[in-house]
């Protein structure tokens, strides 16, 4: 700094040390924002604390409501492969098992379609076309879920079972709610995937194009590693929706209370066996299912925080 | 622009000179623009252009934001086939042959004219493999050939030095001078005939931007540069050959000292004595 600019800068702040002694009504004005600031900071910090509350309580009503069932059935409730309140017995294990199962088939058809449509509208689709398919991917996403549900039980069961006998002779089961699932996730992933892709700046996709890439080339050497990261929150969120669905899943997902291993075969989910019975439950059974609620809590919230565990990861590596 | 009092004095102009837009060159034609109009929708961004762009040598594009320069540049290597609705008419040949011809492989043709944009682009690899990776596309090359073409285009680059223990760095790590020095060793890697360069320093401070102009004199031993440019100076003391180009047409082009010193035309003598533009 030379000298001359360190005097203007002296002089500078001279001004501001003066202006800084306020007139009586300065001071008034700077009391009254005084009080909405502090008004303010208050308000936006109850909203915030609202949620660490609102999510202590409702573990807190979960881990008091399941407990009874926790200290009489101990680990039986989560080794124990059916679920038969008649006898008493209430294996958590064939609904957990559906529900990782559900959301694992849902996921792996969900990501390649949707990737593949993002890459469609975003890389080859004509721009006229492009809106178009575009709203319509945004629809599917607001259908309500008991339509995708009796869409399944209606035409996507039958269809399976006088198609394909031998691998789905109900018809319903694990893979068909897996493939429900699947239906209803792909569009929240194609819209992030799609957004994400859009932001990769058109000079980045020209410099590819300019080496001699090919469409493909630019995809997957320039643009996808450029958005992998932002795509992985669209997948986490498909996963959240597919880990917690009850409507559609209860529909077609057979409602079989005993572990049955073949994903093809019915089954049950979490969501799917709380809704079937817990408006009759009562007493230990009632707890039970209270507990199995807090098994899928659970579950979602480690999704989660694998899911922001990995975005962390592959941040660092891609600075 | 207190440069150009110094730099260009106007010598008389030489009314009787020819001055169309096929100033004729010594050096053989490697890209020759015959008749080149083309089109935003309706809108006509480039009227009639013709010029040769002589090989081994630099040919720049000057003129104000929107003459057209940069749009003519990506005529060249057929960018404008990304986006729909753009239309290109009349003829435009790499050694003879029409770039816009029915059977010509885009990718190929994009490997024998490479380009460099205004902004960095390093892809999201390392800075080796960003250097790889064009190379790859066209070439398969084992492990120490690979090696050797990297350090190569790095050396050529003037970044070799910088970069030589850090190749396994994300590219995007580096900064914005030496990005846009991996980029251009990107495109030289390919072994092209052309290099287009679009603006290159526009987005660069003065000592990268010194850099860079002196890697396109050496560069212009093995490769036919064409670069646009805002900037008046820079055109003088990077190219050879200079093209003036405004509202869409070739008004003039020739040596790039007679440009600077003796334009032919009024339009030219104007901008670069910076009365418009």
């Amino acid at each position: 700094m030379t000298t001359g600019s360190s005097v203007t800068h002296k002089a500078a702040e001279g001004d501001r040390m003066q202006k800084l002694s306020a007139s009586a009504q300065e001071r008034a004005a700077l009391k009254r924002n005084g009080i909405i600031d502090r008004a303010f900071e208050l308000t936006t910090r109850g909203s915030a604390l609202m949620v660490l509350l609102l999510l202590g309580t409702i573990t807190g009503s979960l881990v008091l409501a399941g407990w009874p069932a926790l200290s009489e059935l101990g680990l039986s409730f989560f080794t124990e492969d059916r679920w038969a309140a008649n006898v008493n017995r209430f294996g958590a294990l064939p609904a957990i098992y559906g529900t990782l199962i559900t959301s694992l088939i849902a996921i792996a058809i969900a990501i390649p379609v949707s990737l593949g449509i993002a890459i469609f509208l975003t890389e080859i689709c004509p721009p006229k076309l492009r809106r178009t398919i575009g709203t319509m991917v945004e629809l599917l996403a607001g259908v309500p879920s008991i339509i995708y549900g009796m869409w399944g039980m209606e035409v996507l069961a039958p269809f399976l079972q006088s198609h394909f006998p031998s691998v789905f002779p109900a018809g319903t089961g694990l893979t068909t709610a897996g493939l429900i699932l699947a239906i209803m996730i792909i569009p929240f992933i194609t819209a992030v995937t799609r957004d994400v892709m859009n932001t990769v700046p058109p000079i980045m996709r020209e410099s590819a194009y300019g080496l001699g890439c090919t469409t493909w080339e630019v995809v997957r050497h320039v643009i996808f590693p450029s958005v992998k990261a932002g795509m992985l929150g669209g997948v986490i969120l498909g996963l959240g929706r597919a880990l917690g669905e009850t409507m559609a899943v209860t529909f077609v997902i057979g409602n079989n209370l005993f572990l049955n291993a073949t994903v093809t075969g019915q089954g049950t989910s979490i969501a799917a066996l709380i809704a079937n019975q817990f408006s009759e439950a009562d007493g230990l059974q009632r707890s039970a299912l209270l507990l199995l609620g807090l098994v899928l809590f659970l579950i979602t919230f480690a999704v989660l925080a694998l899911a922001r565990f990995m975005l962390r990861r592959m941040e660092h590596r891609a600075p | 622009m207190n440069m150009r009092s110094e730099n260009f004095t106007m010598a008389p102009r030489q009314t009787s000179r020819n001055a169309s837009g096929n100033t004729s060159v010594a050096a053989p034609a490697k890209l020759s623009v015959n008749d080149l109009n083309f089109y935003y929708g309706d809108f006509q961004a480039i009227k009639g252009v013709s010029m040769e762009i002589p090989s081994n040598q630099v040919t720049a594009y000057i003129g104000p934001s929107g003459c057209g320069k940069s749009t003519l540049l990506r005529c060249f290597n057929r960018m404008h086939d990304l986006y729909p609705g753009l239309k290109t008419e009349g003829g435009l040949l790499l050694d003879g042959q029409d770039i816009y011809a029915s059977g010509v492989d885009i990718n190929l043709l994009r490997a024998r004219i490479g380009m460099v944009f205004q902004k960095p682009t390093p892809f999201p690899m390392s800075v080796y493999d960003n250097i790889a990776f064009g190379v790859k596309l066209y070439e398969r090359l084992s492990r120490r050939d690979m090696d050797e073409r990297v350090e190569w285009a790095l050396k050529k680059a003037a970044l070799w030095g910088e970069v030589k223990d850090k190749l396994k760095t994300n590219g995007q790590s580096l900064s914005g001078g030496q990005q846009q020095r991996l980029c251009i060793a990107r495109t030289i890697a390919v072994k092209p005939e052309v290099i287009l360069l679009d603006e290159p320093t526009s987005a660069l401070d003065p000592i990268s931007t010194g850099y860079i102009e002196d890697l396109i004199h050496e560069l212009k031993a093995d490769y036919t540069i064409v670069i646009v440019t805002h900037n008046m100076q820079q055109a003088a003391r990077v190219s050879d050959i200079t093209a003036f180009m405004y509202l869409g047409e070739l008004i003039e082009c020739g040596q790039t000292d007679q440009i600077f010193t003796d334009p032919a035309k009024k339009q030219t003598e104007d901008y670069i004595t910076g009365r418009y533009g």
